[in-house]
């Protein structure tokens, strides 16, 4: 029987895709009138038109299996004002509201450890490194929603070719901005700064591992992790850093900030796996934000994501609840 | 402020206000102004409510010993029955937008959640005063016993900022939590306070009784 490795990923003609400029202006249009006629012109000013403006960033859209999901992607609103980056404060609401106090030029990125090349890299070199590709990744956070953003960047293994890590190289650790007058977050001791991540190197080398530079047609906005992050779609939200400033390329497993914070319920895999819960609550099931009916049931999470055929094959034989 | 507190209005405008938090989150939902998460926000936004009205209840009687105003006293039954209202909306609202109203998962979820377990031990605690706050169940268990189960309030209290302190540990979060606990650290405190002052002033008495 022929099955295509990306089963479940199988997309329509390119041009039967509503542009997500013009489906966001849709959805805008459709939730103002919505607003206006239940409520007069008081209401008319809905969320949906508080998504910041930056520059544009085009990227080319990705022929990556996998990398282009069909789920209707989460408002540019929503995902630029409801986000976890403790760096601004722990509430939801807080990245937006303080994260403009990140300067995200000149900045650059060091690469460490066991590789050939170590170079620290300005981030217009990033930036040119390879052609820009638009992911549509689904995004699901440990704490139960998820949302579906299309991002802007390149595989991360386009930047580890270039700088040859060595056969010492087991491991990839990502080290963010830690910053006290940029990002007034670093006051709570809810975690040791700066945050830290880490991925094996065939994780890491995965197409799907993103190096992200923009979202939704432009450059990251500060709360999503500006200048550059990553994104591992197939992991829960918190293993994919923020506003990188260091790769290290190490051959012991690296220390990674929620499993040094709470080892018992953060391990370093921390895979989406509908079937390990998190000590505290179900992780069978998520809640899609945008999803905008209250009463709509909550989705079933699921395996790797929804990318298992993707990536399923780098555990292979690993017992998923041991290296949860 | 006596004849104000005595005004047949103030029970009325107090209800109405009572029901602003609610009518206002109604609001949110339809015009769609509870932000991404409007589940989350209802269910947090009710949880504090339910607290908020909590600690109202608990500051009429010092309100009352503190200022000789023994017309606040009216308005008690009328906030400790918002405060069940608010945790009953508190409750439903998890129910219903986190678990779809599967009871199977709610009780699996009480189970595992300690915060949980002991926001629900807390709501369950409150439904028998909210049961017995009319003026005929008062007669029927008899104005001792009737107090007596209503002094479950100050546990429910005390579950209530545990629940709250839990809920926030994840992000060890507490500048909110603490607020909350001073305010009912002193409100029972108060009670205890004047506890010990009165049962002082018995055994001085006594001793005077004695010597004289």
């Amino acid at each position: 029987m022929l099955l295509p490795r990306d089963r479940g990923f199988v997309h329509p003609i390119a041009s039967e895709i509503t542009p997500l400029t013009a489906f966001n202006a849709r959805r805008r249009w459709l939730a103002a009138a919505g607003a206006m006629a239940l409520w007069g012109p008081r209401a008319a000013w809905p969320q949906a038109n508080t998504a910041p403006h930056g520059a544009a960033l085009p990227g080319a859209r990705s022929a990556v299996p996998g990398a282009v999901t069909m789920d209707k992607p989460t408002l540019m609103a929503d995902a630029t004002g409801y986000n976890n980056f403790y760096e601004f404060g722990t509430d939801k609401s807080d990245p937006a509201e303080h994260a403009h106090t990140l300067k995200t030029r000149p900045w650059t990125v060091s690469i460490e450890g066991a590789v050939k090349k170590p170079a620290t890299f300005g981030i217009d070199d990033l930036l040119k490194l390879a052609p820009m590709e638009e992911r549509v990744y689904r995004l699901r956070c440990v704490e139960g929603w998820s949302m579906v953003i299309p991002w802007v960047g390149y595989s991360l293994a386009e930047l580890i070719r270039k700088v040859e890590p060595t056969g010492n190289a087991k491991y990839l650790q990502f080290v963010t901005l830690a910053d006290r007058a940029q990002m007034p977050g670093l006051r709570s001791s809810v975690l040791d700064w700066p945050y830290v991540e880490g991925l094996r190197i065939d994780e890491a080398m995965h197409p799907l591992t993103l190096l992200t530079f923009g979202m939704y047609g432009q450059v990251l906005p500060n709360q999503n992790g500006a200048p550059l992050r990553l994104v591992v779609p197939w992991k829960y939200g918190f293993k994919s850093g923020k506003s990188l400033v260091r790769i290290r390329f190490v051959e012991q497993q690296p220390a990674t900030s929620w499993s040094l914070a709470a080892p018992q319920e953060y391990g370093f895999y921390s895979n989406v796996n509908p079937k390990v819960d998190h000590p505290r609550w179900s992780q069978a099931t998520e809640r899609r934000l945008g999803e905008s009916d209250l009463f709509a049931k909550k989705r079933p999470t699921l395996m790797f994501n929804g990318y298992e055929a993707q990536v399923g094959s780098l555990y292979a034989g690993m017992d998923l609840k041991k290296w949860f | 402020m006596q004849s104000l507190l005595l005004h047949p209005l103030a029970k009325p405008v107090l209800f109405v206000a009572a029901l602003l938090p609610l009518t206002l989150l109604v609001i949110g939902v339809v015009q769609h102004t509870l932000g991404p998460n409007p589940a989350e926000a209802l269910i947090r936004s009710l949880g504090d409510w339910t607290l908020r009205f909590l600690c109202l209840t608990l500051a009429i009687t010092p309100l009352r010993q503190l200022t000789g105003l023994a017309a606040v006293a009216r308005l008690r039954r009328m906030l400790g029955l918002f405060t069940a209202f608010y945790a009953s909306m508190h409750f439903s609202a998890y129910a219903v937008f986190d678990m779809g109203l599967v009871w199977g998962d709610i009780v699996r979820d009480v189970a595992k959640r300690p915060f949980i377990l002991v926001g629900t031990a807390a709501f369950l605690l409150l439904l028998p005063l909210a049961a017995t706050s009319f003026n005929r169940a008062i007669r029927w268990l008899g104005a001792e016993r009737w107090q007596m189960l209503h002094r479950a309030v100050y546990a429910v209290a005390l579950l209530a900022i545990l629940h709250f302190f839990w809920m926030r540990a994840g992000k060890r979060n507490f500048g909110e939590v603490m607020v909350y606990a001073a305010i009912v650290g002193v409100l029972l405190g108060w009670r205890v306070a004047r506890k010990a002052a009165g049962a002082r002033y018995l055994m001085k008495l006594g001793n005077h009784v004695a010597k004289g």
